[in-house]
């Protein structure tokens, strides 16, 4: 099998990649979104305690 | 082993070994994807009626199966919570949504791109699809009642109340293409009557359910540790553990 067959996929190329591109990227962005969140809040708890610390 | 799921529930532990538990989740996770996919495009061979139309089957089946159990996982810490009061089923719960209806989604369109070489249409109204968008709408109704309600309290009775109701709708979409006259296909892959999928094929579907199975876990305890964070900013324990850094 070429890789040209490969992206092919006998004529389906549109029906699978589309299914498989559209998985890939919600499941990515479910992973990506928590990460940014979580330095959100780590980011804010900090200047919090450097705010008390201050005063 | 029970003073050990005891202590699990407060926060602070949670949060601790969870931490310690993602990277090796994540870890295998991509390992189990790097070989799903390679198997299930690659080496898994063509079928003879859809030939590789039917590879949309490895993320079409594992999506619609984790749609429903992610749903289960989210009725049960909602009924949890509800016995027990515990804070911690709610973070889980409300984890589930989101994650859930993603799944439900992706099962949804994997479904209706897969339908239109198949059964020459992309959306039919029979039983399969229709129990399944109402999952959907049962994921976004928990996540609008919840975020609607102002009260924390109020809002985690009234959605767990929810998920629970909900739940009658999973033997639902589970039975649907035995109970009605369906153009979806009945299960190639039961628990009592084994796989009708040659081994060539029922192999690779295999190894993507565990690999969607680790990824909820893993985007679970992301999310669930965020809220955690969230809720408890300004216990000493997330302060500590700021200092320290």
């Amino acid at each position: 099998m070429s890789l040209s067959d490969f992206f092919n996929m006998g004529g389906y190329a549109f029906h699978v990649w589309t299914s498989y591109g559209l998985s890939f990227v919600l499941m990515l962005l479910l992973v990506l979104l928590p990460i940014k969140r979580k330095k959100q809040l780590l980011r804010s708890i900090r200047k919090a305690i450097l705010r008390r610390s201050q005063t | 082993m029970w003073k050990f799921i005891l202590q699990l529930t407060s926060f602070r532990n949670f949060y601790r070994f969870s931490g310690r538990l993602l990277p090796w989740l994540g870890g295998i996770t991509l390992v189990l994807f790097a070989i799903g996919l390679y198997w299930s495009l690659v080496v898994a061979p063509i079928d003879y009626q859809q030939k590789d139309s039917y590879r949309i089957i490895y993320i079409h089946v594992p999506a619609a199966w984790m749609s429903m159990f992610v749903y289960i996982v989210m009725a049960v810490s909602g009924a949890i919570h509800l016995i027990w009061k515990t804070k911690l089923s709610v973070v889980i719960a409300n984890a589930c949504a989101p994650i859930g209806a993603t799944f439900t989604f992706l099962a949804l369109v994997t479904g209706a791109i897969w339908g239109q070489p198949t059964w020459g249409t992309w959306w039919v109204w029979d039983a399969r699809l229709t129990s399944e968008l109402i999952l959907l709408f049962l994921y976004i109704g928990y996540m609008s009642l919840y975020s609607a309600i102002e009260d924390r309290a109020t809002a985690a009775r009234a959605a767990a109340i929810l998920a629970i109701v909900g739940v009658v709708n999973i033997p639902i979409i589970h039975y649907s293409v035995d109970w009605w006259f369906t153009l979806h296909q009945s299960a190639s892959i039961s628990v009592s009557k084994g796989s009708s999928l040659h081994p060539s094929m029922y192999w690779p579907l295999m190894i993507m359910a565990t690999a969607y199975k680790f990824y909820f876990v893993t985007v679970l305890l992301q999310r669930t540790r965020n809220e955690i964070l969230e809720r408890d900013q300004n216990a000493n324990w997330v302060q500590e553990m700021e200092k320290q850094l």
